[in-house]
């Protein structure tokens, strides 16, 4: 897509749970790239696989769930490494995920051990990781606990030097979602993943941590792939969107395209569901007309086609490709396309 | 609307004859109403403080009307909503319900037993459309039970009424032989609705009842609602932490910080013109879904108060960027500061927040 080599590269993924009662295919063929420093958005509704190509980046995708198909291809000082190719309990993949990919979960009460204090848990990380800090020689405890001190002053909590042995338990949402920041960048990672940072807090905790996120980008220049189902969240934190359907993109651009010129039927319905601050109170929202399919029964052709406004025949007969639809925006949609292609 | 009363005594004595009330007055007056939960410490269980939860809230709801209750977790508007609906008793104050009968009995003081007849009048739609159905019962049976406690004993007759319940939500009466699994959030919130209109209820507390849904389902329901309520003439008390989904559903809205309400106005005058730091904030919080426009600026540092210690004077103070020496030392009584619109802030009417 563009000229610059992507610092990772997500082609024709492909994940499926293999359960009694059927196959889940959760994630059906995604593709896409992230830039060196860009934050990428990725947005979809629940059950539209963008958690699980998350956790397939990492691998931490859990039985009966596999990488089926596809390459996740992560670039390093050293060359370029296909992630779905490594084992996940491998030696490379160990150094990769929490070293070079860190993760910031949902819900930091359950990502943190309720019996090590916070800032035992950082130390350990920084202390498994000590070369991305100091190459050549291994880090002291002292040194590490002098780190976790400086990222928690980083991340805005207050008296870091006594907070580092607090509990998780013993810390308020806003502050723990602040540590589990700290964390994820207690390795210097290259690729930080958020996904739903913010949902489980409130709104002005949120415009916090929002902005501690911005600041942080800005300041280390790491990469950031956002994931959430909040529009406005997106539109605020992406530079790029990438939104997803049922385990597929539907559309992807820069973030003023996707939210002014969306071009998949998807996207545009997505947009005009949600109540803003400013339109007209008490009358019928527009809809997407009925209900997401049950993972077993996954509609053929485009995934989205029961659902169109805009549905043609050919959407049940054939998936569509992505294709350009404006500068750096592509929509895998048949009104996009040529009626001869197939 | 005058005749909330923004500085509460002590809560006067059991009025369930309120002779000035009995001529038409608002459908639901709640009126400086508190809940504390004990905190207890050691062996022997010592109370060694309180939580006051809700600590002193006055509003009226009228009939046909949606009041929209919207804070921040922790505000009390879940447990406001729950002594309304007398899920928990009250420590004090009054909530003057209008029935059908056109009696006003006041629902924090009332016995059990006559408040069984009041509750086909007063129903809740859940947040979890997964926890608040039983999974081992038909939708027949989850969405019957309610007429079966008030005296639908006949089961083809209930059958009947839960068919049209269903058809009246948008689902298919042939579901009512399935079971919740069966069934999507959306469809699970739909039932939860049924369920809730059953006993033709006049006042419908909804808790959150759109948040655990994804957007385009979220959209489906908030139109049912609003259809519902204009075609069954329901009253809602709405309760939710999201903004524009408040402000889509409301006529009325009461904001809550702490335990306390800040601020009460028609929906439009709020968002015109909020009157209370703290609403003024909380707005300016909900991130645009718009990119052209940039949110984030002024944001509200610090975090909400325990409601077990909160701050002296105004609760708001320690955050508020309007904050004066005299803000630290008086709380802030809730006062009309324009017609049908009030504001707990010594600052309302003066400044532009």
């Amino acid at each position: 897509m563009t000229a610059i080599d992507p610092l990772l590269s997500v082609r024709d993924l492909r994940v499926s749970f293999a359960l009694d009662e059927g196959l889940v295919r959760a994630v059906d063929g995604t593709s896409f790239d992230v830039l060196s420093g860009q934050v990428l958005g990725v947005v979809g509704e629940s059950g539209c696989g963008k958690s699980v190509t998350m956790r397939a980046i990492l691998q931490l995708v859990e039985r009966p769930g596999r990488i089926t198909h596809g390459a996740i291809r992560f670039r390093r000082d050293d060359g370029i490494v296909d992630l779905a190719q490594l084992e996940p309990r491998g030696a490379a993949m160990r150094e990769i995920r929490g070293g070079e990919i860190a993760l910031i979960p949902q819900e930091p009460m359950a990502a943190f051990s309720p019996v090590h204090t916070v800032g035992e848990q950082i130390i350990e990380a920084i202390l498994l990781h000590s070369h991305r800090w100091q190459a050549g020689r291994a880090l002291s405890r002292r040194e590490a606990r002098d780190i976790t001190v400086g990222l928690f002053r980083d991340v805005g909590i207050s008296m870091p030097e006594q907070r580092v042995d607090a509990y998780s338990w013993q810390l308020s949402g806003g502050l723990r979602q602040r540590a589990m920041i700290a964390m994820a960048l207690s390795c210097k990672p290259r690729l930080l993943i958020a996904d739903e940072p913010t949902t489980a807090i409130d709104v002005t905790t949120q415009a916090q941590v929002l902005a501690l996120l911005r600041d942080l980008q800005a300041r280390y220049d790491t990469a950031i792939i956002f994931i959430t189902h909040d529009l406005g969240v997106i539109a605020q934190m992406a530079s790029y969107v990438v939104v997803m359907y049922l385990g597929r993109v539907m559309e992807e651009g820069p973030v003023d395209d996707i939210f002014h010129a969306p071009k998949h039927p998807y996207t545009q319905a997505l947009l005009r569901s949600i109540p803003s601050l400013h339109g007209k109170t008490r009358v019928a929202l527009p809809v997407i007309s009925g209900a997401l399919p049950h993972p077993f029964n996954r509609p053929t052709g485009c995934p989205f086609h029961p659902r169109c406004p805009d549905a043609m025949d050919r959407c049940s007969a054939a998936v569509p490709k992505p294709m350009p639809v404006a500068a750096n925006q592509l929509a895998s949609c048949f009104l996009h396309h040529d009626e001869a292609e197939p | 609307m005058s005749d909330v009363l923004p500085d509460r005594g002590p809560p006067g004595p059991l009025t369930t004859h309120d002779a000035s009330l009995e001529a038409r007055g608002p459908l639901l007056e709640v009126r400086g109403l508190r809940k504390f939960f004990p905190i207890t410490r050691g062996f022997l269980q010592r109370t060694v403080g309180h939580v006051r939860a809700v600590d002193g809230v006055d509003f009226t709801v009228e009939e046909g009307e949606t009041l929209g209750l919207v804070g921040e977790s922790g505000c009390g508007k879940t447990t406001a909503s729950r002594c309304i609906l007398r899920a928990i008793d009250p420590t004090g104050g009054q909530i003057l319900y209008r029935t059908r009968a056109g009696r006003v009995v006041d629902l924090a003081n009332l016995p059990q037993a006559e408040l069984l007849p009041l509750r086909a009048e007063i129903q809740m739609i859940f947040q979890d459309p997964f926890g608040s159905l039983n999974p081992r019962m038909t939708l027949l049976d989850n969405v019957g039970e309610p007429l079966l406690v008030n005296g639908m004993k006949n089961r083809r007759e209930r059958a009947d009424r839960v068919a049209e319940l269903l058809r009246l939500v948008g689902l298919r009466p042939e579901f009512m032989h399935r079971f919740p699994h069966a069934f999507s959030g959306g469809q699970r919130q739909r039932i939860g609705i049924a369920r809730a209109l059953a006993t033709n209820p006049r006042l419908v507390v909804a808790d959150e009842p759109v948040s655990a849904l994804d957007v385009s389902i979220q959209a489906q329901v908030l139109n049912l609602l609003l259809e519902l309520q204009a075609r069954l003439k329901l009253t809602f008390l709405f309760v939710a932490h999201d903004l524009s989904v408040v402000r889509h559903i409301s006529d009325r809205i009461a904001v809550m910080y702490v335990g306390q309400l800040v601020e009460l106005a028609p929906t439009d005058a709020l968002f015109r013109q909020p009157q209370h730091p703290y609403t003024a904030a909380l707005m300016r919080a909900v991130p645009a879904a718009d990119p052209r426009v940039k949110s984030g600026d002024g944001i509200l540092g610090g975090e909400v108060p325990s409601p077990a210690d909160p701050p002296s004077g105004c609760y708001f103070h320690p955050r508020c960027r309007h904050a004066e020496a005299r803000c630290k030392a008086e709380a802030p009584a809730l006062r009309e500061v324009a017609p049908g619109h009030f504001s707990r802030c010594h600052f309302a009417g003066e400044r532009v927040f």
